[in-house]
């Protein structure tokens, strides 16, 4: 008997909404990684140059996605259960946008 | 297929840090890249890390390269399908090289 | 009328998979699965699919309609325009026409070791189990291994030694069940297991029986995780 075996489609991400908002979820970490190094950057007392204001809206979009996403998926690993009833997802998730929030205004008041 | 052989993979090591940087980089880079990357150049507002934050920041920004540089990791081995044995060290690497570069410019 | 574009893929005959269409006559109530048994009885006998219970029981009817995995007793043609495309599941090899391999998603079922795992004497009575002990695993026992999540998974598709979503959920389903004292750690916590997914997402969405296979995933890795770096805490 021979089977047959389809290819492996080199752009599986392409074909389906959901593959690529997927894929762009996962480069959000490009944005994360270009944050974390600016922050450093400014750490270190530089001034940062206006010209790098576009690049750094891309990364400030990719972080407020990655944090929507990471926040709002979290709950699936992190089942609670209390006493047998289960926590529902959209109060872990809750939990989580107002910790954002409370996280945010914190470091406002803190830098500036 | 119930016996097999008992493997050490460093994937959970890896995934935990994964998602503490995941966390971390959801709760503080939002409103640090507005405020120092976008706000600061346009002249409004003059902010700055006081000194007793730079140990944190540090960690921070150790935990966000990793999350990166797992994520970016899998995503390369999944869209261009380059193997996990060259994008791991390498990704890692420059995770980690980043954050000693962290360090020698903040310490 | 509706056209069926049916895949066929005779071994030994076709090098690769070809379509050919069929008419179906246009009926309200008729899915998928029984355009499929009106070509089979009336128009082309040869046509080879898998299919028993028709009522999305069975997990066996499962095909890719207009490109996304569905179980075919349960998506109607009505709901569709035009022609309707089915092929074989992606991901798996196939055998013939809409038929697909099977037997590694069978090992990987068995691989996990799917049922209560005790120690010591068979019990003399039954185990007593709370609503609470009962909830807690009972979503992931809803699975009917239609395979319907593996054939939605990018990264089974890729490498088709992941163990997968519905093995996982099983392998949940027991690790969850209060009377199950055995350990699949050594099977999940591997790099083929839990660390191959990156949560795609996509099998919960493919699931017709709702068992979210992701989330099972996503919370193992977390028990996998915290015992990998405190062995004595079980999760």
């Amino acid at each position: 008997m021979t089977y047959y075996t389809p290819p492996v489609d080199r752009l599986w991400w392409t074909r389906r909404r959901s593959y690529f908002v997927f894929v762009l979820r996962e480069f959000t970490s490009v944005g994360v990684a270009w944050s974390a190094l600016l922050l450093v950057y400014a750490a270190k007392g530089n001034e940062i140059p206006v010209w790098l204001v576009p690049i750094n809206l891309i990364a400030l979009a990719a972080c407020v996605f990655h944090a929507i996403t990471f926040l709002s998926l979290a709950p699936k690993a992190t089942v609670v259960r209390l006493d047998g009833w289960r926590v529902p997802d959209y109060m872990i998730v809750g939990g989580n946008y107002g910790l954002w929030l409370f996280a945010s205004l914190v470091l406002a008041w803190v830098v500036l | 297929m119930t016996t097999k052989a008992k493997r050490r993979t460093p994937e959970p090591y890896l995934w935990l840090l994964f998602s503490g940087g995941g966390v971390i980089a959801a709760l503080v880079l939002p409103v640090l890249v507005l405020i120092f990357g976008v706000l600061a150049p346009l002249g409004i507002g003059d902010p700055a890390f006081p000194s007793w934050t730079r140990w944190i920041l540090l960690i921070v920004v150790f935990l966000c390269l990793a999350h990166a540089a797992h994520r970016i990791r899998f995503t390369l081995a999944e869209t261009l399908r380059l193997p996990h044995r060259l994008l791991a060290p390498v990704a890692y690497g420059l995770a980690l090289a980043g954050t000693v570069v962290a360090v020698i410019a903040l310490v | 009328m509706t056209v069926l574009e049916v895949s066929r893929y005779r071994p030994g005959i076709d090098a690769e998979p070809v379509f050919q269409r069929y008419e179906v006559p246009d009926n309200d109530d008729w899915a998928v699965l029984d355009g499929l048994n009106y070509v089979k009885d009336s128009v082309d006998g040869t046509l080879s699919f898998r299919w028993s219970c028709r009522m999305g029981i069975c997990g066996s009817c499962g095909m890719t309609v207009n490109g996304e995995p569905r179980l075919t007793c349960g998506t109607f043609l009505a709901d569709y325009d035009g022609v309707v495309r089915v092929e074989p599941l992606h991901g798996f090899p196939v055998i013939r026409d809409l038929v697909v391999d099977i037997e590694p998603f069978l090992e990987k079922l068995s691989s996990v070791s799917p049922w209560l795992i005790r120690s010591g004497e068979d019990p003399a009575s039954e185990f007593a189990q709370t609503p609470a002990q009962l909830e807690a695993y009972k979503q992931y026992s809803m699975c009917i291994n239609c395979m319907l999540c593996y054939s939605a998974c990018p990264v089974y598709v890729l490498d088709p030694d992941f163990l997968g979503p519905a093995a996982i959920a099983l392998a949940q389903r027991y690790n969850l069940d209060s009377r199950d004292e055995g350990d699949r750690f050594d099977v999940l916590s591997t790099d083929e297991g839990v660390w191959g997914c990156t949560f795609v997402g996509e099998c919960t969405s493919a699931c017709p029986k709702h068992v979210d296979p992701a989330e099972a995933i996503q919370r193992y890795k977390l028990t996998a995780a915290v015992r990998s770096v405190l062995p004595w805490v079980r999760l």
